[in-house]
């Protein structure tokens, strides 16, 4: 069975890059434009991963980590957060909140999946 | 249009949305200055045209537009206040962004620069910093901190020791340890143990706690820091150390380390307690003699002996040099090609007839001969470490079996090619358990025909020639001739056994699936071995040749190549084809003329000083073409396996070294020929498999 991955960002060509190379590689992708729209979304579905930009209006991705790690079925997923190099405080607080790990923008695609592959078993 | 470009149609046309969103708010901040969901969203569309924009290759946007992201966040932190001149400028900004994406041109810089400087004199501490145009991408393609680096250099294995302790808390961050485990096993040959001191009891288990850690060692050719990006993620709370322990050269040095040292390496145990411990530990001859299972002499004499033998060892040592086995072979391939091209410097001289030059070309010949012994003799060890590990076998299986022997050794040190070792091993011990099972009688039934009761299985080496001489010798009851030939009948090998000599007979037992004991032992009797036995053998150019005599014994004698690279031959010819005879059997030349042809009555046997050989033309043999009848031909006496057979040629030509050069899969199976040789002027010979072609002539001859 395929893995679902959600992937929430308020930026469409980001959504869509990310959309298009994971499901090249086989995985189910669910879009979010932030964490609010994240959330709903998630109401009841179940993921298997999330990738969360940091900065994104409505609900951040801070707040939708923690958010997420609340649900007790996503408790254990894998969660990397997108950040950008001047963003090392974002960063902490995303780990602190919950985020298994991270990859910098701008980022290609290889390096997406090879992150995809090191977290999601 | 590629998915690239789709992208970035797709990030145009947000972009071109967030700047009029942008220009939006920042009227709105105009009249509104201290609204700070203006400011956060100003913010987040400069940051997401500058995220996308490097994403999607607009490497020069996405510089730009860092600037105008630094100071909106100071603004955002409170330190820049917001004023109608930073709003003027963040306009500004847009619209050179807008240009940059959209407008005719780049080219406009001087007023990107202008920009930029007045960005920058808004940040703290750069006030006085005037239009300093710095790089405007020189912060738009940071490197991705969480690239994952692929196996970086590909270079010499090497181990390494891993502890990873996760913190506790690592599940619920979403990070699998199983996860990380499987990422170490890719990068090569990973064994793992669990570390379980943690885990409480029942009770006390929260489930989603981490409670165990694993030390792991690791053979790779990855290099430490692609070992260190597997745990990127959870090294900042999670216990991880690697070292490593030794590369390919170094790993003979590790391998004396006792456990007390590695566990001082790894900083679980202090070096004074280890010290303590061993020193507190009873030696081995301590517990016996308080035991009272040995003599308090006893163990001293054993301790001396000991002793001697370290001496010995270290005293061989250090005159001895470990040498990598490929270096040896790589040697061995470039005296090989040396000797060929010496052969063709000779020829060459030859027809040349310089005398000087012919003086020097002998020198050559003779030195490269000296080389070719001496690389060979390098690769060659004693055959006394490989019979010493008999020993203990003959013991343990002899008491196993309820027999007493003797085990005997002679000529231990025989030199043989290290490879030829290694393999004789297996088919010698192979030929050992028969002789122990099958050979040897019990104590009793030895008394009782009068034999000593203790039987005697010796093991020879010895050169020969150009051979190596094995033989395992036994005094049991020998091979009965009748049961072999009743079983080969019952099994259909043959039909009748009178024209078979004793010889023939023992060969037969080399058929797969032949066995003439009763009951099948662990030990042998299955029938399996002879024929693998045999096949090992002649797999090194090995024969051999069984003798026994029932009720005394029975003697295996195995004989096999000093080397199997390089070979001293005769070379001779027959028609156009050249062949080249190992001179180890070679035993004279004669001549074979119309008259001694006659007098046979055309059997192909001839007179040599009054025995009968019987001989092959080899024209015959391996039907060459083009043979011109000669009324005399050139007899090569040769000799494998006890059989004497003449080899009918044209002409000899000469001696000769020939470097072997295996044939290929499709002619291995080639009757008479082993390997073939390039001559000095690049011709092929063929080198003759002289075992197998005096066995054709010997059946040629009994039929």
């Amino acid at each position: 069975m395929a893995k679902t991955i959600m992937t929430a960002d308020d930026s469409a060509s980001v959504r869509q890059m990310v959309s298009f190379t994971l499901k090249q590689a086989g995985y189910e992708v669910i879009e979010a434009a932030d964490g609010k729209d994240a959330l709903t979304k998630l109401n009841g579905a179940q993921i298997d991963m999330l990738i969360t930009d940091l900065n994104m209006p409505n609900l951040d991705g801070i707040g939708l980590i923690k958010g997420v790690r609340g649900m007790p079925n996503h408790k254990f997923i894998p969660i990397i957060m997108l950040t950008t190099e001047s963003q090392e405080s974002k960063k902490a607080e995303g780990r602190t909140a919950g985020a298994s790990g991270w990859i910098v923008k701008p980022f290609k695609p290889d390096q997406l999946l090879a992150v995809v592959k090191k977290v999601l078993r | 249009m590629t998915m690239e470009d789709k992208h970035a149609q797709t990030y145009l046309e947000e972009a071109r949305e967030l700047l009029a969103e942008l220009e939006e708010a920042v009227l709105e901040l105009e009249n509104n200055m201290s609204d700070m969901e203006l400011v956060n969203r100003i913010f987040r569309a400069m940051h997401t045209i500058k995220g996308s924009g490097a994403m999607f290759g607009f490497d020069a946007v996405a510089g730009f537009t860092h600037h105008v992201e630094t100071v909106l966040d100071q603004v955002r932190n409170g330190v820049i206040p917001v004023t109608n001149d930073l709003a003027g400028l963040i306009l500004a900004a847009r619209d050179e962004i807008s240009s940059m994406l959209f407008g005719a041109s780049e080219a406009d810089s001087a007023g990107r620069e202008e920009i930029i400087a007045a960005l920058r004199s808004l940040l703290p501490g750069e006030k006085n910093e005037g239009g300093v145009a710095g790089a405007e991408t020189k912060e738009a393609v940071p490197d991705s901190g969480a690239e994952v680096q692929p196996v970086s250099s590909r270079g010499m294995r090497a181990t390494y020791r891993i502890r990873f302790i996760p913190g506790s808390d690592t599940l619920r961050y979403g990070n699998d340890p199983i996860a990380l485990l499987n990422e170490m096993d890719n990068l090569g040959e990973l064994r793992v143990t669990a570390l379980a001191d943690r885990i409480p009891c029942l009770e006390e288990i929260n489930y989603d706690d981490c409670y165990l850690g694993w030390d792991m060692t690791l053979i790779s050719e990855a290099d430490i820091n692609a070992i260190r990006d597997v745990f990127i993620f959870v090294e900042d709370s999670s216990e991880v150390a690697i070292e490593k322990i030794a590369n390919e050269t170094t790993i003979g040095d590790a391998v004396t380390e006792k456990v007390g040292e590695i566990l001082v390496a790894r900083g679980d145990v202090p070096a004074e307690a280890v010290e303590r411990a061993a020193k507190d530990q009873k030696k081995i001859g301590e517990i016996l003699i308080e035991a009272g299972t040995v003599s308090k002499e006893k163990v001293n004499s054993a301790l001396v002996e000991q002793h001697i033998i370290r001496q010995q060892a270290e005293r061989h040592s250090a005159t001895s040099i470990r040498v990598a086995a490929e270096k040896l072979d790589q040697l061995i391939n470039i005296v090989g090609e040396l000797v060929t091209t010496q052969a063709q410097l000779t020829q060459a001289a030859g027809s040349n007839g310089n005398s000087e030059l012919l003086t020097a070309v002998e020198g050559i010949e003779r030195l490269t001969g000296e080389l070719r012994d001496c690389v060979l003799g390098v690769r060659m060890l004693p055959i006394g470490s490989t019979f010493a590990k008999f020993k203990r076998l003959v013991r343990d299986l002899s008491a196993g079996l309820g027999k007493e022997v003797d085990f005997i050794t002679e000529g231990d040190e025989t030199e043989l090619d290290k490879t030829v070792i290694e393999k004789i091993g297996d088919p010698l011990v192979h030929l050992i358990r028969n002789s122990l099972d099958h050979g040897i009688e019990t104590p009793e039934k030895r008394e009782t025909s009068g034999k000593p009761r203790r039987g005697i299985i010796r093991l020879t080496a010895a050169h020969a020639g150009g051979e190596v001489i094995i033989a395992v010798e036994d005094d049991g009851k020998g091979l009965d001739t009748e049961a072999i030939v009743r079983k080969a009948m019952e099994k259909g090998l043959i039909d009748d056994a009178k024209s078979l000599s004793d010889s023939q007979i023992f060969n037969l037992i080399f058929q797969p699936g032949f066995s003439t004991a009763e009951v099948v032992t662990d030990v042998s009797g299955r029938g399996v071995g002879m024929d693998v036995v045999r096949r090992e053998i002649e797999a090194l150019r090995g024969s051999f040749d069984i003798q026994s005599k029932k009720g005394k014994g029975t003697t295996v004698t195995v004989r096999l190549p000093l080397t199997l690279a390089i070979i001293d031959g005769l070379l001779v010819e027959s028609g156009r084809e050249r062949f080249v005879i190992p001179l180890h059997h070679v035993q004279e030349c004669v001549e074979l003329t119309g008259r001694d042809i006659n007098n046979t009555h055309g059997r192909h046997v001839m007179n040599v000083r009054d025995r009968l050989v019987p001989y092959v033309r080899l024209s015959e043999f391996f039907v060459t073409s083009d043979r011109e009848a000669l009324s005399i031909e050139q007899v090569i006496v040769v000799q494998a396996e006890d059989f004497t057979t003449g080899l009918v040629v044209d002409r000899i030509v000469g001696e000769k070294q020939a470097v072997i050069k295996p044939l290929g899969k499709m002619f291995r199976q080639a009757d008479g020929v082993s390997g073939a040789t390039i001559l000095g002027d690049g011709t092929v010979a063929l080198i003759l498999d002289v075992p197998q072609i005096t066995r054709c002539a010997q059946r040629e001859e009994a039929a």
